[in-house]
């Protein structure tokens, strides 16, 4: 259903093949559709980390791609090359995602292919990823199903499956609602 | 440019209603009219301004999903009330790949016409219609002025409609 109508919710539910940082047994999982390159999407970056220091083994946090290429030049490769690294293992993968959010303005393909070859990563692997492949149908599928899912713009967040539509620049306000989503006193 | 007769409708013509037509401005030079679309699936998106913040991020997120409309052979038709220079200059801006009609003079006549319009802001209302290739209305959405509605229910409407109603029964899609 669309914003209108109500809550919208997570479409696939979080699973296995996610990238996800924290536990399984988390008591509350926090899902983000994000650009790269989108600027609100930097400015989530530093307010999720605080979302995840402060609610420590009790939040699992999953990263979903929705680069918007037509406003953001250079957010479809920066996820494909997220993706191609993350085949490499989850460790890479968030190295690279943390990477990219902490030098936003420098996500041209020549940058992207420095900060994967720094994670072990050959330039000619992301390269040929730009080209096609299962990195570029990842970055594809989150969209799609971020779109399923009611994302309106990035970043868009989700709490246990249902779209945060709150501010989440007010950072209290949504630590509250991890917490109360969580079960854990304030 | 409207060629419909002004008709000051207060809420949103209803699903099964055959769309009014209408000829408008897309460009200083050029027109469009809605009957020339006959023949695929029409997605008609009333918004109240061009550079308005939700406004931006809803055009912007239907120009990311063009190809996932273009999939059920839909076109895509933004409608607000500002003139042709002022979504010129936007879509420009914003890299759009759809048309932007201009429901300028008389103002809002296609937006009242639809019962897309606030009579009190003088603007068009946020909402959307969903047409099938005959041109008969088969979903319609009004949002809160401040809620970007997504692009999920328009989506979910085109992919309710039968093959015939997209235009595309002789092409083998599945219903």
């Amino acid at each position: 259903m669309s914003a209108g109508d109500g809550a919208a919710t997570l479409k696939p539910a979080v699973s296995e093949s996610d990238h996800a940082e924290g536990s399984t047994n988390a008591s509350v999982t926090l899902v983000e559709y994000g650009d790269y390159e989108c600027p609100y999407c930097g400015s989530a970056y530093p307010i999720v980390k605080k979302m995840q220091s402060a609610m420590g083994s009790d939040v699992r946090f999953v990263f979903r791609n929705f680069p918007l290429k037509e406003a953001h030049p250079h957010a479809l490769h920066a996820a494909i090359a997220a993706e191609t690294v993350g085949l490499h293992g989850e460790d890479a993968f968030w190295k690279m995602h943390d990477a990219l959010y902490e030098h936003q303005r420098a996500l041209d393909d020549s940058h992207l292919s420095r900060y994967a070859d720094a994670l072990g990563v050959a330039p000619e692997e992301i390269a040929a990823a730009f080209e096609g492949g299962k990195a570029m149908d990842r970055v594809r599928s989150d969209f799609r199903s971020g779109i399923k899912s009611g994302v309106n713009g990035t970043p868009t967040f989700y709490i246990n499956g249902v779209r945060y539509d709150e501010d989440w620049t007010d950072v209290a306000g949504f630590l509250a609602a991890l917490r109360s989503a969580a079960g854990v006193a304030a | 440019m409207a060629t419909t007769k002004s008709v000051e409708r207060r809420e949103l013509l209803p699903v099964g209603t055959a769309a009014p037509d209408f000829t408008l401005h897309s460009t200083p030079d050029t027109v469009a009219s809605l009957s020339s679309f006959r023949g695929k699936p029409v997605v008609l998106v009333f918004y109240p301004a061009d550079w308005s913040p939700v406004c931006g991020d809803q055009v912007a997120l239907y120009n990311e999903v063009l190809s996932e409309f273009g999939e059920y052979n839909a076109q895509v038709l933004g409608i607000s009330v500002d003139g042709v220079w002022c979504h010129q200059a936007f879509k420009k801006d914003r890299n759009l790949h759809f048309p932007l009609l201009a429901d300028f003079e008389p103002k809002g006549e296609i937006s009242k016409t639809y019962g897309a319009y606030h009579y009190d802001g003088g603007e068009s209302s946020r909402a959307l219609f969903v047409l099938d290739a005959d041109g008969v209305i088969r979903w319609t959405h009004l949002s809160p002025d401040g809620v970007n509605p997504g692009a999920d229910g328009i989506l979910s409407a085109l992919e309710a409609l039968t093959p015939a109603q997209r235009g595309t029964a002789t092409a083998g899609r599945e219903s």
